[in-house]
C-alpha cells in the first residue's frame, strides 16, 4: 500500500457521473463541417499552410507554429478547406478567433503515417520534436504543449511521474471511459513519457469512485513497476497541486511549478496522444469527451474529432432544447456557461454539460457575508476565502494579495460551500484581473518614464557634443586666422625682430594700429567703394555670422521641442527649458542683427 | 433558445444562512428547556417577547435603510439575537428591561453599523451589557433564578403577570441571588461548606444550572457535529476558564471552584453559542483560538476579582475590539508558502 496524505478542506458534490458511463465510448458521425481555432491551448497560435479550396488528407498539418511554444493543428478527417474566418471559439468571454473551417468529403483519408518501431533508439530530443510536431498538447488543464512540459529546467530532475486519473469533478467522465477501455495505449503512453524524463517513480492516481478504471489500469500494469494509487474521493483531488500532496506529501512552492520538487503530473489522455504519435505514427486529431446533462436522452462519452461543433454532438446524444437551460464546457464546479452551442470542440474540452434549470438551478440571491468560515475550512489552499472576499469589494487589492490572492486555484469549492450564495471565486477573478491591469500600467509607465529620461539624456549628450564642435570649430579658425595674421604682419614688418618679446610686442602694436587704419578707412570708404578694403573681410564676417544664425535657430528649435514634450509629459524641468528657449532666442535676435549689420 | 450565463461554480451546496442561523436557534432548546424546568416560564415568556421585537425592529430598520425588508428578515439573524437574550436575561426581567436590550442590540449594535455582517460587536451582547450596567444589583438578583421551592413557584399566567407589570422589587419573594454571585459575596467571610448551605445551590453544584449549562453544552455539540461551528472557540474559551481557575482559584474557601465556573452562569450558553457568531469572532483557527482562550480568562478575571458576578458579555465584547488585530496576526499558512503571512501588506513578507 503506498502511503497517502492529506489536502486541507476540499467537498463531495453530487457526482451525477453515473449517467455518461452507462455506454462504452462511441463515435459520433461526421459533422458537417469541422471548425479548428488557430489557437487550441496557451502559446503562439498557429499559422495557416493551406489555402481555401485545398483538399486535405486526414493527419494532414494544416497550421504551423514557428515560434517555440505551441503546436500544429492537423487535419482531423480528408476534405476541403472551405475558409479561414473568425468563429466563436472556446473561451468564458464568448469571444471569435481565427479558424480554419474544414468541410470533410467523408472518405476519411489518411495521410502518410510513420510509426517509430523503437523510440529507444532515438534521441529523446527528436522524440520531443516529434510529440510537438504531432500536435500533442495537455488534455487536461490549460493544454500546455506536452514538449515543453516534458522538457523540465535543466536543474529539475523529475523523480516522480503522476498520470492524473483522479478525474473529481462531477460529471466529467472522460479519463474514467478512457482509462477503462484504453489502459494499454495508457501505459504505453507513459512508459515513453518515463523513457523521456527517467523518473524514480511513476504513479497512476485515481479516485475510488472507479473501480471499474482502477481494475483496467491495475490489469495493464501488471509485471511493471508502475504504481496505481487509489485515492479517496474528494473535491479537488485531482489538482494538480492537491494531488502531488495526497501522493508525496510535497507542496508545490507558490509561484513555482512541479518541477521543483522534483515531481509532474500528465493526464491520461494526453499518454494516449504520446503514444498514438510515436507507436502509430497519428497526431492528435480526436479526443474523449463527455457530453451529459438532463436535457440529453443519451449522454455518454464520445471519441470527438477536434473541431467538432458542440450543437452536432449534443444532437447525437439526444438534446431537448425545450429543457435546455445551461450549456458548461468543461465540470460543473470550474467550467464556464457557452452562448452558442455552435463552438467546437478542442484540445482540452474534455466535457460539455446541457443542464436543466431543475437539474443546476439558478443561484439565489447574494445575502451579506457572516464570516461563518465554512469557506476557509472547505479551502485546499488553506487560504482565508472570506477576507479576500472583503478586501476584494472595498477594492483593497493589496491587501487580498497579501493574503495569497494569486495561490487561488479558482475550485470553487468557496462558492460551493458559502450559506450566503456569495459568488466568490467571481470576486477574486475580477480582483486579479485588476491587479494584472495595475500591474501592466505601472509597467507601461515605468517604460514610458525610462524612455523620457534615455530620450533626455540622448538630447544633451548630443547638445554637449555639439557645443564642443562648435567650440573647437571656433579655436581652430581663430588660431588659423592669428597665425595668418602674424605671418602676413611679420612680412610686412620686412624685418627680424630682434627677440621675440619685442617681436611681439611690436606685431601687437602694428596689429593694432592696422585695426585702426582698418576702421578708419571702413568708415571712409563706406558711402564710396565698399569694394576697397572691407571687401577681403567682409565675407569672412558674413559667413561666420550666417554660421552664428544657423546654429543658434537650430538650438532654439531643439530647445522649443525639448520643452513641448516635456511639457506634454508634466516633467519637472519645464521651467529650465523655459528660461533655455528665452536665451536661444535672444541669441537668435543678436545673431540676425549682427548679420544684418554686417551685410549693410 | 437563451442559455443561462453564470459564473462557475454551477452547483451550491442547499445549506443557506437562514438554514444555519435556524439550526443554532433549534439547537438552544435543550437548554431552554432546562431552564423551564429548573427557573419557571420566564426564560420561555422573555424569549417569545425578545424574538417578536427583535424581528420587529429589524423589519423597521431595514424599511428605514430602504433595504429589502423580506429578503433580510428571511435570514433568521434578528430571531436568534432575540433568542439568545432570551435566554441570557434573567427569567422575571420586566418586559421594558428585555425590550431595551432587544432594541440596543437590533437598532444600536447592528442595524446603524449596517445590519448583518458588517457588526464589529455582538449584538445580543451589546444589548445584554447595556441592561447589566444600568441595572447590576436586579440584574443579578430581583429578577433572577426563581427558586423553584415547592408551591411557592409561580405559575405560567403569575410568571407572565410579573413581567408584564414590570416593577423592579416585588418579587422578592421568588427570586434570589445567582449561585455566582451569592458565593462571590459570601466567600470572604464564610468557608465552602458555609457557602454551600444556600439553598441556591441545591444538591449539586448549583442547583438546576448545572442542567442548563448541559442542556447548552448537549446542543453545541450538536452544533459541532452538525459542523455548524468548529471546536477552536468553545474549547480554548473553556480551557482558558478552566486554567484561570486552576491557577488562581484551586482553594474554594477563597474562591468559586472549577465545576462552579464551568456549570454555574452562563458559561456554556457563551461558548457555544454566542462566542460563537462568527460575525464579530475571530476567522483563522489560529485566531479562533487566541479569541476563545482571551474570552475564557476575562471571564475568570471578571468574575473574580471585578464588580459582577458574571462576565460573558464583557469578555466576548472586549474580545470583539481585538478581533481585527487578531485577524491580522493569525492568517494560516497558504499551500506551497513557507510560513503565514503575518500582518499588513508591506510588513514580514513570507
Amino acid at each position: 500500500m503506498t502511503q497517502l496524505w492529506d489536502f486541507s478542506g476540499g467537498i463531495h458534490p453530487d457526482e451525477n457521473k453515473h449517467l455518461s458511463t452507462a455506454r462504452p465510448i462511441e463515435q459520433p458521425s461526421l459533422p458537417d463541417r469541422l471548425i479548428l481555432p488557430l489557437q487550441q491551448h496557451i502559446g503562439a497560435p498557429a499559422e495557416t499552410c493551406v489555402s481555401v479550396g485545398e483538399r486535405v488528407l486526414k493527419g494532414q498539418v494544416i497550421a504551423t507554429v514557428t515560434d517555440a511554444i505551441g503546436v500544429p493543428v492537423h487535419a482531423p478527417t480528408s476534405g476541403t478547406i472551405e475558409a479561414i474566418s473568425m468563429h466563436p471559439v472556446p473561451h468564458p468571454s464568448g469571444m471569435s478567433d481565427q479558424c480554419i473551417i474544414l468541410v470533410p468529403d467523408g472518405l476519411d483519408e489518411w495521410t502518410e503515417r510513420d510509426a517509430i518501431a523503437d523510440y529507444h533508439s532515438m534521441d529523446r530530443d527528436a522524440i520531443l520534436e516529434r510529440i510537438r510536431d504531432y500536435g500533442v498538447a495537455g488534455l487536461g488543464g490549460a493544454g500546455f504543449p506536452t514538449n515543453i512540459k516534458l522538457r523540465p529546467p535543466r536543474d529539475r530532475k523529475v523523480s516522480t511521474l503522476i498520470l492524473n486519473g483522479a478525474e473529481c469533478e462531477p460529471y466529467i467522465t472522460a479519463d474514467d471511459m478512457t482509462m477503462r477501455e484504453r489502459a494499454d495505449e495508457i501505459v504505453s503512453g507513459l512508459r515513453i513519457m518515463a523513457w523521456i524524463l527517467r523518473p524514480e517513480r511513476c504513479v497512476i492516481a485515481i479516485e475510488d469512485n472507479k473501480p471499474e478504471a482502477i481494475k483496467a489500469v491495475k490489469k495493464a500494469t501488471e509485471n511493471t513497476r508502475t504504481e496505481v494509487v487509489v485515492i479517496p474521493t474528494r473535491y479537488p483531488s485531482g489538482g494538480e497541486k492537491q494531488l502531488i500532496q495526497i501522493l508525496t506529501g510535497m507542496e508545490v512552492p507558490s509561484g513555482g511549478i512541479p518541477a521543483d520538487i522534483g515531481v509532474m503530473c500528465q493526464n491520461t489522455g494526453t499518454a494516449i496522444a504520446v503514444s498514438r504519435a510515436i507507436h502509430r505514427g497519428e497526431p492528435l486529431i480526436s479526443r474523449v469527451t463527455t457530453i451529459t446533462g438532463r436535457a440529453l436522452s443519451n449522454p455518454g462519452t464520445y471519441d470527438v474529432l477536434l473541431g467538432t461543433p458542440i450543437e452536432h454532438l449534443l444532437a447525437q446524444a439526444g438534446v431537448d432544447k425545450q429543457q435546455l437551460n445551461r450549456l458548461i464546457l468543461g465540470g460543473p464546479m470550474m467550467g464556464y456557461t457557452l452562448e452558442t452551442p455552435g463552438i467546437p470542440v478542442v484540445k482540452t474540452t474534455n466535457c460539455v454539460i446541457a443542464a436543466t434549470a431543475e437539474e443546476l438551478p439558478a443561484p439565489p440571491p447574494e445575502q451579506p457575508c457572516i464570516r461563518c468560515g465554512m469557506c476557509a475550512e472547505a479551502c485546499p489552499m488553506e487560504l482565508l476565502p472570506q477576507q479576500l472576499f472583503w478586501h476584494s469589494r472595498a477594492g483593497e487589492l493589496e491587501k487580498a494579495e497579501h493574503l495569497n490572492l494569486f495561490d487561488c486555484i479558482e475550485c470553487g469549492v468557496c462558492s460551493y460551500v458559502c450559506p450566503s450564495s456569495i459568488p466568490l471565486v467571481q470576486y477574486y477573478r475580477a480582483a486579479k484581473g485588476e491587479i494584472r491591469v495595475q500591474q501592466a500600467e505601472h509597467l507601461k509607465a515605468d517604460r514610458a518614464r525610462e524612455r523620457f529620461e534615455a530620450r533626455q539624456a540622448r538630447l544633451e549628450r548630443e547638445q554637449q557634443e555639439k557645443e564642443q564642435r562648435k567650440k573647437d570649430r571656433a579655436k581652430a579658425a581663430a588660431e588659423a586666422q592669428a597665425k595668418k595674421q602674424a605671418e602676413t604682419e611679420i612680412a610686412e614688418a620686412g624685418g627680424q625682430p630682434a627677440d621675440d618679446r619685442a617681436a611681439k610686442s611690436t606685431l601687437v602694436e602694428e596689429a593694432l594700429a592696422r585695426k585702426k587704419a582698418k576702421a578708419a578707412a571702413k568708415t571712409a570708404n563706406e558711402a564710396t567703394s565698399p569694394n576697397t578694403a572691407v571687401a577681403d573681410a567682409a565675407p569672412l564676417d558674413l559667413e561666420a555670422l550666417e554660421k552664428q544664425l544657423s546654429q543658434a535657430t537650430a538650438k532654439l528649435n531643439t530647445m522649443q521641442s525639448m520643452l513641448e514634450d516635456a511639457k506634454a509629459e508634466s516633467a519637472d524641468n519645464v521651467e529650465k527649458l523655459e528660461r533655455a528657449v528665452a536665451k536661444n532666442h535672444d541669441r537668435v535676435k543678436r545673431a540676425e542683427q549682427a548679420l544684418a549689420e554686417a551685410r549693410n | 433558445m437563451a442559455l443561462a450565463q453564470q459564473s462557475s461554480p454551477h452547483t451550491r451546496r442547499a445549506r443557506s444562512t437562514s438554514n444555519v442561523m435556524l439550526w443554532v436557534m433549534l439547537a438552544t432548546l435543550p437548554g431552554l428547556l432546562a431552564q423551564v424546568v429548573f427557573f419557571g416560564w420566564g426564560n420561555l415568556i422573555n424569549v417569545l417577547w425578545c424574538i417578536a421585537l427583535a424581528v420587529g425592529a429589524e423589519a423597521a430598520m431595514l424599511r428605514l435603510r430602504k433595504r429589502p425588508v423580506m429578503f433580510f428578515l428571511r435570514d433568521n439573524t434578528a430571531a436568534l439575537t432575540g433568542l439568545l437574550l432570551g435566554l441570557s436575561l434573567p427569567p422575571l426581567a420586566p418586559f421594558w428591561v428585555s425590550a431595551v436590550a432587544v432594541l440596543a442590540a437590533i437598532i444600536l449594535a447592528k442595524q446603524l453599523y449596517g445590519g448583518l455582517g458588517s457588526n464589529p460587536f455582538n449584538p445580543a451582547m451589546v444589548g445584554y451589557a447595556l441592561v447589566l450596567i444600568s441595572f447590576p444589583v436586579a440584574m443579578t438578583t430581583n429578577w433572577a433564578a426563581p427558586g423553584l421551592f415547592g408551591d411557592s413557584a409561580p405559575g405560567f399566567w403569575e410568571t407572565l403577570r410579573i413581567i408584564a407589570a414590570g416593577q423592579q422589587s416585588t418579587v422578592d419573594a421568588f427570586t434570589m441571588a445567582t449561585p455566582l454571585d451569592y458565593y462571590k459575596h459570601n466567600i470572604s467571610s464564610q468557608t465552602a461548606t458555609e457557602v454551600l448551605q444556600h439553598p441556591s445551590f441545591g444538591e449539586g453544584i448549583a442547583k438546576g444550572w448545572e442542567w442548563v449549562n448541559a442542556g447548552f453544552l448537549a446542543g453545541g455539540a450538536v452544533l459541532l457535529w452538525m459542523r455548524l461551528i468548529t471546536w477552536h472557540i468553545p474549547v480554548s474559551l473553556l480551557a482558558g476558564l478552566a486554567i484561570m481557575s486552576l491557577a488562581f482559584g484551586s482553594n474554594p474557601d477563597l474562591y468559586a471552584p472549577l465545576s462552579m465556573h464551568l456549570l454555574a452562569g452562563g458559561t456554556m450558553l457563551g461558548a457555544f453559542f454566542i462566542a460563537t457568531d462568527p460575525v464579530s469572532a475571530a476567522t483563522s483557527h489560529q485566531g479562533k483560538l487566541i479569541y476563545g482562550a482571551g474570552i475564557g480568562v476575562l471571564i475568570y478575571l471578571i468574575r473574580t476579582w471585578g464588580a459582577y458576578p458574571d462576565a460573558v458579555a464583557f469578555g466576548v465584547l472586549l474580545m470583539n475590539f481585538a478581533v481585527p488585530f487578531i485577524d491580522y496576526y493569525t492568517p494560516p499558512r497558504t499551500y506551497g508558502h513557507r510560513k503565514p503571512r503575518r500582518g499588513l501588506p508591506g510588513r514580514n513578507q513570507g
